[in-house]
């Protein structure tokens, strides 16, 4: 029981820790990414590559003067952001990074709980995440704010349903509700994994619940509660400082929760996409090896003066991780992690890719996409996946 | 510890729910609301009925709620004005609480003696088989009339709905 304490809090604390810096390098990673879509570079100033902007950006947003605007509601001013970032990273808790591992004599699994009603509950915590921006809004007492957080809260609404029936339609092909299970049932191959796999495979439901995830989160192109040209900055109009911030890492914390969902739903969570005999464990290897070795390359025949140096450091680094990659007693449990990284970093490139790609919805046509395209859809969908697992079972 | 989360989380639906009767402003009573709504889905959690737990949240704080406290950011209801007590309402308001709640106590003392106290832990089915289970063999037939019976309301609105238009 003692024990179960212990390594509980310090697989918190390891998650948070983890959680908090993906927070802060995705922002970075995001502004590079939209940066070389548009052809430009992007954060360069701090630090090598603008590495060290996420830091600054940090300082700069504690040390803002935290203005509290006269004429708001003032708990409810005060909560929103509270509830925001606590909603968002509660979801957190239940999300399996990978199966068991082996510390110090014990073995645990790579996730902070397992419910048996995983799935339940991360839909729970994120229904609750509109109030946030919802009370936001209202206790602004700005009309920008309030039309924002009144968007939110239609979008969201409205969003939830076909996010839902696009979750409960996997769920119908694995039968169970434990995040853990959902992934056991999907290992194998890539043929095993409920995207491709079953009676129905779920490629339909993988789509919907991308598009409305992105709703959900409200990024681009389903961004409206913020929409710059008519909103000012929606919601959070009347926040500076820490309150700020709380909404900011909540977005991310968000999208990360709904990229590691889709993961687990549909692309078999840490699962290879083929076996281990067949030599997808040499796939990391393989590919910080070649990462070494380009930049060791372009460390000898360097384009700038400062690629000497730079450039051989990381070379040398990617080389030591893809050594890290072959030890027996650490591939165990890191290969699992890598998979499932790669798999929630490949839809948080989408999220990034199509936000410098598409431009935003209007409202009425963000509306009626989800009501009469999505949701018609969505339950289309549930109703031949239930048939087809019913008819085969 | 059952017994002690227990205790914390009801008398946080306890205070809740007083505060929606008592704030002025209906986005605090519908605030307040959401937090009885909380309260209730952690009571069932400890009682074992987590699939009831899950559906409490998401049904009623996540959709129901939000929709509440949505309908009254759009109509922007302001605070309502607070009016003096009538003189009878100073003298029996309390008395008459106290004499109906004595009432509830005595009549949920006869119905339901103490010997079939609740044991936290004791009831293990509340999972999502358990519920489904039950909902689509025992009460097969109440579970379809009242999904007709939502659908009716929901042609019934869209119809009063569309009358106010032309």
């Amino acid at each position: 029981m003692d024990s179960f304490i212990v390594i509980s809090l310090i697989k918190i604390v390891v998650v948070f820790a983890v959680l908090m810096t993906t927070l802060a390098y995705l922002q970075w990673v995001e502004r590079k990414v939209i940066a070389h879509i548009q052809v430009r570079p992007g954060p360069y100033r701090v630090g090598p590559h603008g590495l060290l902007q996420p830091l600054a950006d940090v300082i700069k947003l504690v040390t803002k003067e935290d203005m509290l605007p006269p004429y708001v509601n003032r708990p409810l001013y005060l909560a929103a952001p509270f509830l925001a970032i606590t909603m968002s990273l509660l979801s957190i808790s239940v999300i399996p990074f990978g199966p068991t591992i082996d510390v110090a004599g014990y073995r645990t699994w790579m996730q902070l709980t397992d419910l048996n009603i995983g799935v339940l509950f991360v839909l729970a915590v994120s229904s609750m995440g509109v109030y946030g921006i919802a009370l936001a809004g209202w206790s602004s007492n700005n009309k920008y704010a309030l039309l924002g957080g009144l968007r939110s809260s239609a979008q969201m609404i409205s969003y939830e349903l076909p996010l839902s029936m696009a979750i409960a339609a996997p769920l119908l092909v694995s039968n169970t509700l434990s995040l853990r299970e959902l992934v056991e049932r999907q290992s194998g191959s890539i043929l095993h994994w409920n995207v491709l796999h079953g009676p129905f495979p779920q490629i339909f439901s993988f789509v919907i619940f991308v598009i409305a995830a992105f709703a959900e989160t409200n990024r681009v192109p389903f961004d409206l509660p913020e929409a710059e040209n008519e909103l000012v900055a929606g919601f959070h109009t009347e926040y500076s400082s820490m309150k700020f911030a709380s909404f900011f890492m909540a977005e991310y914390a968000n999208m990360i929760t709904v990229s590691c969902m889709a993961t687990l739903l549909f692309l078999g969570g840490w699962v290879a996409p083929w076996p281990a005999e067949y030599g997808s464990s040499l796939v990391p290897v393989a590919i910080f090896a070649l990462a070494g070795v380009v930049a060791l390359y372009h460390g000898a025949h360097p384009g700038r003066r400062r690629d000497r140096i730079t450039l051989p450091v990381f070379g040398v680094v990617f080389l030591i991780l893809a050594g890290i990659f072959l030890l027996p007693r650490v591939q165990e449990w890191l290969i699992p992690l890598f998979w499932f990284a790669a798999k929630t970093g490949s839809i948080l490139f989408l999220y990034m890719w199509i936000r410098g790609t598409l431009p935003r919805f209007r409202y009425d046509q963000l509306m009626g996409f989800a009501w009469k395209f999505l949701f018609p859809v969505a339950v289309l969908n549930l109703l031949v996946t239930g048939f087809l697992v019913a008819w085969f079972s | 510890m059952s017994v002690v989360i227990f205790l914390i989380f009801a008398i946080v639906a306890v205070v809740c729910g007083i505060n929606v009767v008592v704030q002025t402003h209906p986005i605090s009573s519908a605030v307040s609301l959401v937090g009885v709504m909380g309260s209730l889905a952690i009571l069932y959690l400890l009682l074992g009925a987590e699939f009831l737990a899950a559906a409490q949240v998401i049904v009623y704080a996540g959709a129901i709620m939000v929709l509440f406290v949505f309908v009254i950011m759009l109509l922007n209801a302001g605070a309502e004005a607070k009016r003096g007590r009538s003189f009878m309402v100073q003298l029996l308001g309390v008395p008459l609480l106290m004499a109906l709640l004595g009432l509830l106590a005595y009549f949920v003392q006869r119905l339901y003696p103490p010997a079939t106290a609740v044991h936290f832990g004791g009831f293990t089915h509340g999972t999502a088989q358990d519920v489904g289970r039950a909902l689509f063999t025992t009460y097969v037939l109440p579970f379809e009339v009242t999904s007709i019976l939502i659908l009716i309301a929901i042609v019934g609105a869209i119809v009063l709905a569309r009358k106010e238009l032309e």
